[in-house]
């Protein structure tokens, strides 16, 4: 069972009143509670399963403008009290940093607690294979799947309460279900995996069993026998599943953070033309159900919602208390980061967008860490289908894709087919050419 | 010896006898105590960013019939907890039966000290030594506008109780100094990371002044890239520097030779062993023995000693690493390479230190081989799909040949190859092996464990370069 708020109010007590006897100026704490069951079955039969207890606590500590903090995950009060004690020790000698202060008390969150991010509903381990071993008996009747990689299912419930010696005391339950099928093909020696993936707050809106397997056995059988392409210049159509990671980088651009230090090549971009004019590219943390979802961020500022980009030009950072003082701006309560990020819809259908072009490679996934925040270049390894006339004529593998983000983010196309299945969301985009290595 | 339990609800007879009376009818499994503190200390933008010291205290409770493995972890240590954690691996496990296989190897092994680097340096000098690393880093020009510092030490105490009441345990420390400089220069950014460590005290890293060492070659990383062109895209011959690029080797083969990808016949080699596999002359091992190396331990994270495990020898496929499930399923023993990254993670097969041995070949001669191709110095991340045998990695230093000659530095160009015929495609084996600096962590199924890597220089007849050059 996850703790109630009585219990990590209890906890976060014992914390801060230490803290202060102890001569602390100031203080904040994070207490957390979770639990979560997650089932593996493999090839139709159980794999595995694993629960999960957590419990954990994050103090951190100021004297003035000098900081430190702790985590723990034994609660014991002696334990407690110890971590604390080094932490005030360590504090004491640490340097004052003149940005270091707990948020503004004006920016709390106190509003109403409506966005609906806890089902209750819980699942017997049976249920659980049930679901899953349906996605898998769907994926295996395409003849074409040989094996599972593993699939699986999982639920978590946790609660936290966030507190600091202001006056803030707040936190609330949050539920996750998440259920994934990985299958791999095989066909003339030539052998690929692929994947679907479903994760939701109600357990009520995570796929169908039957479309999860399917999907994920469809993905699979479509990559099998690829050809290399040879290296050319070539416009892209970014599947969902990754034109959402160009969201990802630009909100690691944009991070306070990253503009405070100067090491991202969004610096000094403000009020400019980032993106074409037809984008737009909006965080909202206030729908309900939703995964990205949340009334405050990691140092209780409630969230509002910004319009990052605003036909094109960027009208916004993330920012937080901290990085905020440095470029003299308040916190947007970005703290924690992005909440439900997303691209609004282009104008183009999606079999507009694999038509806008004679010849068009179809990048369904993308391997490495190939960005460069600091100057924007961009290289990553790659797969996908050929499209030709609007037809998908055959997979693609073993190749790059590369190009600069100044150039990709004024060379991209939405179409209308935006969907809330994660908390970063993007409809199909199209970019306009950039350099594939092959052959 | 005093167990992890002493200062807990729970008295280790009582974890035994919830332990056996759980195990029993089991093939196998065990209580995990892990019992870890951790300290990172980090420098940024010329102020002292954060000072964090996490303890973490929790224990999962595994067990495995057939290919069918419970588990339960919990950060609550008591009966109750654990009685709670038995009943669910019952609830798991009721419809199968096994036999309990009590056999483990014992080992007096001791490749590092039972010593706490996070005490044995003051924080005081630990503050001292960042602000000395900013101001030399910034010191070495004036185009260096950017300085990130961090100093992370570890103490993992580990302690594993068997059905039957054996107790096997293992006290790990851990370091790493790390150091990212950016360099702004005409207009252009780039950066140069670099970074030490092990399993010792922070001091015997820092002898000689080597933590300037350290700044020296982030700096020169960066300044090196200031002045670099955009990489070529298409296939070419690469030459591979000695010792952190064998990340290549981590990725390209590494991962596709662990033990539960072969059994469960996702891997691209799962029916290659005996045959030829690489070049002639390519020996490729995963050693967990190494002294005070980041990817060794005295037992892996279900008792079984490290040991050096040939996985390629002279070309041929000949062991895949294995944990005791792979192993017990696939008519064999375990290889000590059963890792978690923490109590909250499942046992699986993991790389310890994977090495390529040294051959005869000078890196001089390799260079002057090559008409046009790459020389690849240092990476960045990597990643494969074990399945396709895909891989890719990011160089973070790279220059091009010309000619036999070594020109201009590249830019950010990412490598890609297909595992098992990359290594078919190596055509010399340097006589420079060298050992990897000691930063490796690798990702598999969400969980980081510490590794380490190392090589000699490499010639490979033919890679995919992504550049924006065509």
């Amino acid at each position: 069972m996850i703790k109630d708020q009585d219990y990590l109010k209890k906890i976060a007590d014992i914390c801060l009143s230490r803290s202060k006897k102890l001569g602390s100026t100031d203080a904040s704490i994070l207490v957390q509670s979770s639990v979560s069951e997650n089932i593996n079955v493999r090839n139709k039969k159980l794999d595995g399963s694993e629960r999960s207890e957590n419990l954990g606590v994050v103090l951190t500590t100021y004297l003035g403008k000098k900081k430190s903090s702790i985590a723990s995950s034994n609660l014991k009060e002696s334990n407690l009290n110890e971590l604390v004690d080094r932490c005030i020790e360590t504090m004491k000698i640490t340097p004052e940093d003149e940005y270091n202060s707990l948020p503004d008390k004006d920016l709390h969150f106190s509003g109403l607690k409506d966005l609906d991010l806890y089902d209750e509903t819980h699942l017997s381990n049976e249920d659980k294979i049930n679901y899953i071993k349906e996605a898998e008996d769907e994926a295996f009747s395409n003849n074409k799947i040989v094996n599972t990689n593993g699939s699986g299912f999982g639920e978590n419930k946790s609660n936290f309460l966030l507190a600091n010696s202001n006056g803030f005391a707040d936190g609330y339950k949050t539920s996750q279900f998440t259920a994934y099928c990985e299958v791999v093909s095989k066909s003339n020696g030539s052998m690929e995996r692929d994947y679907e993936y479903t994760s939701k707050r109600f357990y009520n809106d995570i796929l169908k069993p039957k479309d999860l397997g399917s999907i994920a056995a469809d993905h699979a059988v479509k990559k099998l026998n690829p050809k290399k392409i040879k290296s050319e210049k070539i416009s892209l159509i970014f599947d969902k599943r990754i034109s959402k990671n160009f969201l990802s980088i630009f909100a690691s651009a944009i991070s306070s953070n990253a503009i405070a230090k100067g090491t991202t090549f969004l610096k000094d971009k403000l009020n400019q033309k980032v993106f074409n004019t037809e984008i737009n590219i909006n965080d909202r943390g206030d729908i309900k159900k939703a995964n990205g979802s949340r009334y405050f961020d990691s140092e209780g500022i409630g969230i509002i919602n910004l319009d990052l980009i605003k036909n094109g030009i960027l009208q916004d950072y993330l920012i937080d208390t901290y990085n905020g003082k440095k470029i003299n701006r308040k916190s947007n309560g970005r703290a924690s980061g992005t909440t439900n990020l997303y691209f609004e819809n282009g104008s183009k259908t999606f079999s507009e967008l694999i038509k806008s072009e004679k010849k068009l490679l179809y990048i369904k996934e993308t391997i490495g860490h190939g960005t460069n925040i600091i100057n924007g270049d961009y290289s990553v390894g790659a797969s996908g289908i050929m499209i030709e006339n609007g037809e998908f004529l055959y997979p693609v593998s073993e190749i790059t894709i590369a190009g600069n983000l100044n150039n990709i983010f004024q060379n991209i196309t939405l179409a209308d087919d935006l969907e809330f299945n994660y908390s970063t969301n993007s409809p199909t985009m199209h970019v306009q050419g950039m350099i594939v290595g092959g052959k | 010896m005093t167990s992890l339990l002493k200062n807990s609800e729970l008295s280790l007879e009582k974890a035994d006898k919830i332990v056996s009376e759980t195990l029993n009818s089991c093939d196998d499994g065990e209580l995990y105590v892990e019992d870890t503190k951790s300290e990172t200390i980090v420098l940024d933008d010329n102020k002292i960013k954060s000072s964090n010291y996490t303890s973490d205290l929790g224990y999962g409770f595994r067990a495995v019939t057939g290919d069918t493995v419970a588990y339960s972890h919990s950060n609550e240590i008591s009966e109750k907890s654990l009685k709670n954690s038995s009943d669910n691996l019952k609830s798991t496990l009721k419809n199968n039966s096994g036999t309990y296989n009590s056999e483990i190897k014992k080992t007096n092994q001791k490749l590092y000290k039972d010593i706490d680097p996070i005490e044995s340096k003051s924080m005081k000098s630990k503050i001292e030594l960042l602000n000395n690393m900013n101001e030399y880093a910034r010191s070495k020009d004036i185009s260096v506008k950017q300085v990130t510092a961090s100093l992370l030490a570890e103490k993992k105490n580990i302690e594993i109780i068997r059905s039957g009441g054996e107790l096997l345990s293992d006290n790990r420390p851990l370091v790493r100094i790390n150091m990212s400089v950016m360099v702004e220069k005409n207009g252009r950014k780039e950066t140069g990371v670099y970074g030490i460590g092990g399993r010792q005290d922070y001091d015997e890293y820092l002898r000689n002044d080597n933590w300037k060492k350290v700044c020296d070659e982030a700096f020169r990383i960066a300044n090196t890239n200031i002045e670099s062109k955009h990489s070529p895209a298409g296939e070419m011959k690469v030459v591979l520097g000695p010792g952190w690029p064998a990340i290549l080797i981590h990725e390209a083969v590494g991962h596709g030779l662990e033990g539960d990808f072969n059994r469960k016949k996702t891997s691209a080699f799962y029916d290659l062993v005996g045959k030829k596999v690489a070049s002639k002359g390519v020996t490729i091992i995963d050693d967990g023995t190494i002294d005070n190396r980041r990817g060794s331990l005295n037992i892996d994270d279900e008792g079984t000693p490290t040991e050096r495990t040939v996985l390629i020898e002279d070309g041929i496929l000949k062991n895949f690493m294995q944990d005791r499930l792979n192993a017990r399923l696939m008519n064999t023993k375990s290889t000590g390479n059963g890792r978690r990254e923490s109590y909250k993670h499942v046992v699986m097969p993991r790389m310890r230190n994977t090495i390529m041995l040294g051959g005869t070949n000078t890196q001089e001669e390799m260079i002057k081989s090559v008409d046009k191709g790459i020389f690849a110095v240092s990476f960045g991340g990597g990643q494969v799909d074990i399945t396709s045998g895909k891989f890719v990695f990011n160089c973070t230093e790279a220059y091009e040949i010309i000619n036999g000659k070594v020109g201009a530095p590249i830019k950010g160009a990412t490598l890609i190859g297909d595992g098992p015929s990359s290594l078919k495609e190596i055509l010399m084996v340097g006589n420079d092996m060298m050992l990897d600096p000691g930063i490796g962590t690798c990702g598999k199924a969400g969980q980081g464990v510490p590794v380490g890597v190392g090589q000699p220089s490499l010639l490979i007849n033919n890679m995919t370069v992504g550049g924006t050059q065509l």
